[in-house]
């Protein structure tokens, strides 16, 4: 097994599961989860067999179209490997939380899902920009039809805001890439894809900060970073739970994988150049995201603006650029990946039973259903950055990072954690707590199921906070591998 | 000593097995649980204390494991003791475990007895984590930690979003003190490269001189962290709501724990202070002007926690002006003590409290002390305590801060006279709890609830309020730079400090047991009902954060619903189908329109030919 049959099986599951719809109903969904089950353990097992001389726990080198020198590079180093990880094991949140949700098109719907997880796979391991950039498109298409397809009432308006923005911006990416193999080729005369061919490009100052800027918007609209975030909370908003839970969970980390993978290292002095601006933006996208949340009476809302607040101490993290920031940035990868990813199962559990998003129409729900209420508590203290968590580990590190390089802008970024505590704690009020709201009479609470992953995501969170080791240690040979100043 | 992990451990586990049971266990297992675990807790503490005091008090070190280990950075999770968090691991789990027995009684009939027990063992766990850590990050860790307890416990009665409310002001306004002071972590790590303790302490000592920029920065910021968890001005103003928790988490966390992990951390840090003159003072401002203000509001308080809590504030200011002027030993005796007595105070005010059906409007209450005399002697030993009157346990601990504030060479004559009338306030607004509560005619028949769980505790807390300062057996002489309670003071300022609570005993006795002076009459001018008004509000400063910060934040918000920078894109799309209308407009299906423009664009062309 290694990252290429990886991405095939998912892309064969998914048209299997299609298929199996014909001959019943449940086939697709269990084929999803037995398959990203098996992947799990497979993408386990790769972590625990270790790394190669070179720090690679897997590489897949093959020709594809040698005359344009393009080819399959599937590198599969720390970075990658976690990153994976994360995303086939919140592939199996995403089946378990949409398990009972989804009404019709069972098999198309798992397949969408299954693609969606191939190309983010593709995404994390490709080491050919051209490849890169087609499992970039891979991964939004399936998406736009998660969105549109078993979206809620306004579906269409939000999968189409999702397309537009990722489209244009996939286009400057695109257009930045070729720009990028062409000067290199001016240059050597070799014509390559190839990400470490292309490292060290030689190229005129502004020229190099314009290419910059273009990886830079793309994956900065994946990130979101303000303000290039508006399409996040209609996309997450309408999207059906499992979708939300991918999005969030998985799908803005390609945003930071590509600021950490190919902004700096390809560009490093245009990026030391346009250091200032990118970190005001992080900081400016956890205050602002934080804010926003807070001002949102859908719980859905509230919790995808959340995510941008976090997603900004990324942004944060990568340009200050030094070991502490950038770990902690990786970190609060994992850690809002799993924080996001349970948040929106809650919201969509919450939406299933009571048909509605609005937190007006909730309150006092810990009465009817105690075991969401301490599940709730616990994700919405992981948000606001409770020590002994995952997610504080991320923040403190990239603030501690930061406040070496710049200390107005950590002190703005620091601001967003009383923000945080002021829309975390008030999501929990306006839901769970206060007079019990007459919608919630004779919901279900949380059963064996629901409870499970959210338990495994609960004790992912503590072990990520108490002893991040294992995570640090995946890491560190790569980002120290990518220039990283100590 | 080697089991000292044991002592935050033990809560902790408490907290596990109730969490797991999700509250299917019956009342009495959940008594033992949640009570037990920090009783057996407080055991290993005594038998790890007396093994320290043995050993010639020798600092010891345990190292759990390392936390992370970042680009220099690697903070382990270390349990240090010395005599400084000796002193506070004893109050933590010794009048833990009282108020644990306490709340056993007081909240048997109240619904989630067991979420209730799991909150509290958590809260124990962090607060020990916060004295034990060696490590600023640990501290930071426990900090946090009992902020989130606090949160949970102030509003354990969930159902009524006021203590929802309260809840959450506790929170968010401590954590902007939280937030100071993690922006003082960073700059000390970018300084000295470690947030170890005792690596600081040594590290700052060779690196700043006296009087640095840098350091008071650091000193100013973590100060920062302090007023905010230890409710003192600026941040003072969460603590009166937090009594909306039930009255054993007041008297936990809100008297005798939490509300004292500032003055903590500034003995802590205490040779930052040393190495910034400015800090030190302004640690000593905030205690003076603290302790002074809520003198003050307290005596023109009703609600019965409220006073308790504006009186703790002011104790604490007391603590705050002791390390600000040097007397490093007496603040820790003061906490010490003040825990002791305050606890008190607050599981007395419980159990009146409980008998009178969750009254606690002072002015309903009345003639109680026949019916209720437990309480009542506690009331009164707390109160003597409180208010320093000799023999006391608080008479030792407030005089020796009173008088080393009289010597300092900051603050002087200015420090001790405001503290000076402070105390005597402090007597005053006691006497009038007492006098109101429990003389008088009775307004409410009391039912007697009590059990020997909840008696008892009064009575040990009563016997500590009284004895707990006779020995001065606070072991801080070797951690702390004033080298312990040895300084000895002489003059008629001795004399006169010890008369000033005596003064304001004989004064409240005859305002408020002999009735003296006619207080209805006094209400009805209009100078004394706007000074009452004023001082009832807390001086203002609610009104002020609610005018100044709370209106516009909320506010711009809700204007903001719809985030204004989607507008621009809304906009793009706007002129996208506007221009999209326009052009459909130029498609008529008529000939001669199209026969007409043809014409007219190849006129245009021809034209721009023949200029050219």
């Amino acid at each position: 097994m290694n990252g290429w049959d990886l991405i095939l099986v998912l892309l064969a599951a998914g048209g299997v599961a299609w298929l199996a719809e014909r001959f019943n109903v449940n086939a697709p969904r269990w084929i999803s989860l037995v398959v990203l089950i098996v992947a799990t353990f497979l993408v386990a097992g790769m972590w625990l067999g270790g790394a190669d001389a070179s720090g690679l726990y897997d590489q897949v080198e093959m020709a594809w179209i040698p005359r344009f020198g393009i080819s399959v590079l599937l590198y599969m180093d720390g970075l990658s490997l976690m990153l994976v990880g994360l995303t086939v094991l919140l592939g199996v949140v995403a089946v378990v939380a949409s398990w009972s949700e989804i009404k019709e098109r069972h098999g198309f719907f798992q397949a969408n899902l299954l693609w969606t997880l191939a190309g983010v796979v593709g995404v994390f391991t490709a080491m050919d920009l051209f490849l890169f950039f087609v499992f970039w498109e891979v991964m939004l298409v399936p998406m736009y039809f998660l969105i549109a397809i078993w979206g809620h009432e306004n579906r269409g308006y939000a999968a189409m805001k999702f397309f537009l923005f990722t489209q244009v911006s996939g286009l400057l990416l695109l257009l930045a890439i070729l720009t990028l193999v062409y000067v290199h080729y001016m240059g050597s005369g070799v014509i390559t894809f190839s990400y470490r061919d292309l490292l060290g490009t030689q190229m005129d100052g502004t020229l190099a900060f314009y290419l910059m800027l273009g990886f830079f918007v793309a994956f900065v609209v994946k990130l979101p970073g303000v303000p290039l975030h508006t399409w996040l909370p209609d996309a997450h908003t309408q999207a059906p739970t499992a979708g939300s839970v991918i999005l969030a969970g998985i799908l803005l980390k390609t945003g930071a994988y590509g600021l950490i993978r190919f902004v700096v290292p390809l560009f490093p002095e245009a990026a030391l150049e346009f250091r200032w601006p990118a970190m005001l933006l992080g900081a400016i996208s956890v205050v602002y995201g934080g804010y926003m949340a807070y001002s949102q009476s859908d719980f859905k809302r509230l919790v995808a603006y959340s995510s941008i607040s976090h997603m900004g101490f990324v942004l944060l993290g990568v340009f200050a650029w030094n070991m502490l920031a950038l770990q902690g940035a990786v970190v609060q990868m994992i850690a809002h990946g799993f924080s996001s990813a349970a948040l929106f199962m809650l919201a969509g559990a919450l939406q299933q039973r009571l048909h509605t998003r609005e937190m007006g129409e909730m309150g006092g729900l810990w009465q009817r259903a105690p075991r969401m209420g301490v599940v709730a508590l616990f994700f919405v203290v992981a948000s606001l950055g409770m020590p002994g968590l995952g997610t504080f580990v991320g923040e403190f590190l990239v603030l501690l990072g930061a406040f070496q390089v710049d200390i107005v802008l950590t002190a703005v970024a620091a601001i967003g954690i009383i923000v945080a505590a002021v829309y975390s704690l008030s999501l929990m009020q306006r839901s769970f707590q206060g007079g019990v709201s007459p919608n919630t009479e004779g919901i279900s609470d949380f059963g064996a199921r629901e409870l499970s992953v959210m338990v495994l995501m609960a004790l992912a969170l503590v072990a990520l906070g108490v002893y991040p080791a294992p995570v640090l240690e995946l890491s560190e040979p790569v980002v120290t591998g990518l220039g990283v100043n100590p | 000593m080697d089991l000292l992990w044991l002592i935050p451990t033990l809560p902790l586990v408490g907290f596990l097995i109730l969490l797991v049971t999700e509250g299917r266990l019956p009342n009495m297992a959940v008594a033992v649980v949640g009570a037990g675990s920090v009783g057996l807790s407080a055991l290993v503490a005594l038998i790890a204390g007396i093994e320290f005091l043995e050993q010639g008090s020798a600092p010891f070190s345990q190292v759990l494991w390392q936390w992370m280990n970042v680009g220099g950075f690697t903070p382990n999770i270390t349990l240090y003791l010395d005599g400084l968090s000796l002193v506070m691991t004893g109050v933590i789990t010794g009048v833990g475990f009282l108020i644990h027995v306490y709340a056993t009684g007081y909240m048997w009939e109240e619904g989630g007895y067991s979420r209730f027990f799991s909150y509290m063992n958590l809260f124990v766990f962090a607060m020990l984590m916060l004295v034990l850590g060696d490590n600023l990050l640990v501290l930071y860790l426990g900090w946090e930690g009992v902020g989130l307890c606090s949160y949970l416990l102030i509003g354990f009665f969930h159902d009524d979003p006021e203590n929802g409310y309260a809840a959450r002001k506790a929170f968010v306004v401590t954590r902007v003190g939280d937030t100071a002071m993690a922006l003082g972590l960073f700059l000390l790590f970018r300084e000295l490269g470690t947030l170890e303790i005792q690596s600081i302490l040594t590290g700052a000592n060779s690196v700043w001189a006296e009087g640095s920029m840098l350091c008071t920065a650091i000193a100013l910021l973590l100060l920062g962290g302090a007023v905010g968890k230890s409710a003192q001005i600026p941040l003072q103003t969460w603590l009166p709501d937090a009594m909306a928790g039930p009255t054993p988490v007041s008297a936990l966390i809100h008297a005798a724990t939490m509300v004292t992990a500032g003055v903590y951390l500034i003995a802590r840090m205490h040779d930052l202070f040393l190495l910034s003159p400015a800090a030190q003072l302004a640690v000593a401002i905030v205690g003076v002007a603290t302790l002074f203000i809520s003198s003050f509001t307290a005596l023109v308080q009703t609600d019965i926690k409220r006073i308790l809590a504006f009186s703790t504030m002011s104790q604490i200011g007391y603590m705050f002006m002791a390390l600000g002027v040097g007397a490093w030993s007496a603040a820790i005796f003061h906490l010490m003590t003040h825990a002791f007595f305050k606890a008190l105070l607050f599981l007395a005010a419980g159990s009146v409290i409980l008998a009178l059906h969750h009254e606690q409007n002072i002015f309903k209450m009345g003639g109680l002390w026949r019916k209720l005399p437990v309480p009542f002697w506690s009331m009164v030993i707390g109160s003597a305590a409180l208010a320093a009157l000799p023999l006391t346990s608080g008479f030792y601990s407030k005089d020796a801060i009173l008088l080393t504030a009289w010597d300092s060479a900051t603050g002087g004559v200015w420090f001790w006279t405001l503290a000076a009338v402070a105390a005597f306030m402090t007597t005053l607004y006691s006497a009038r709890l007492i006098f109101v509560v429990f003389f008088g005619d009775m307004q409410k028949e009391p039912h007697d609830p009590s059990k020997i769980n909840m008696w008892g505790v009064l009575v040990v807390l009563s016997v500590l309020s009284i004895a707990g300062g006779w020995f001065g057996l606070v072991p801080v002489g070797s951690v702390l730079p004033d080298g312990g309670l040895e300084a000895e003071h002489t003059g008629s300022i001795v004399w006169i400090t010890a008369a000033v609570p005596i003064m304001g005993l004989l004064v409240g006795y005859l305002v408020f047991g002999r009735g003296l002076i006619d207080l209805d009459k006094l209400s009805d001018r209009s100078w004394a009902r706007s000074l009452s008004r004023f001082w009832f509000g807390g001086w203002g400063f609610d009104t002020f954060y609610e005018a100044v910060l709370v209106k516009p934040f909320v506010s711009i918000a809700n204007a903001n619903k719809s985030d204004i920078v989607d507008a621009f894109y809304r906009g793009v799309v706007t002129t996208a189908q506007v221009l999209h209308r326009l052009s459909t407009r130029s498609q008529t299906g008529s000939l001669r329109w199209y026969a007409a423009n043809m014409g007219a664009g190849l006129l245009v062309v021809l034209i721009l030919v023949i200029i050219a």
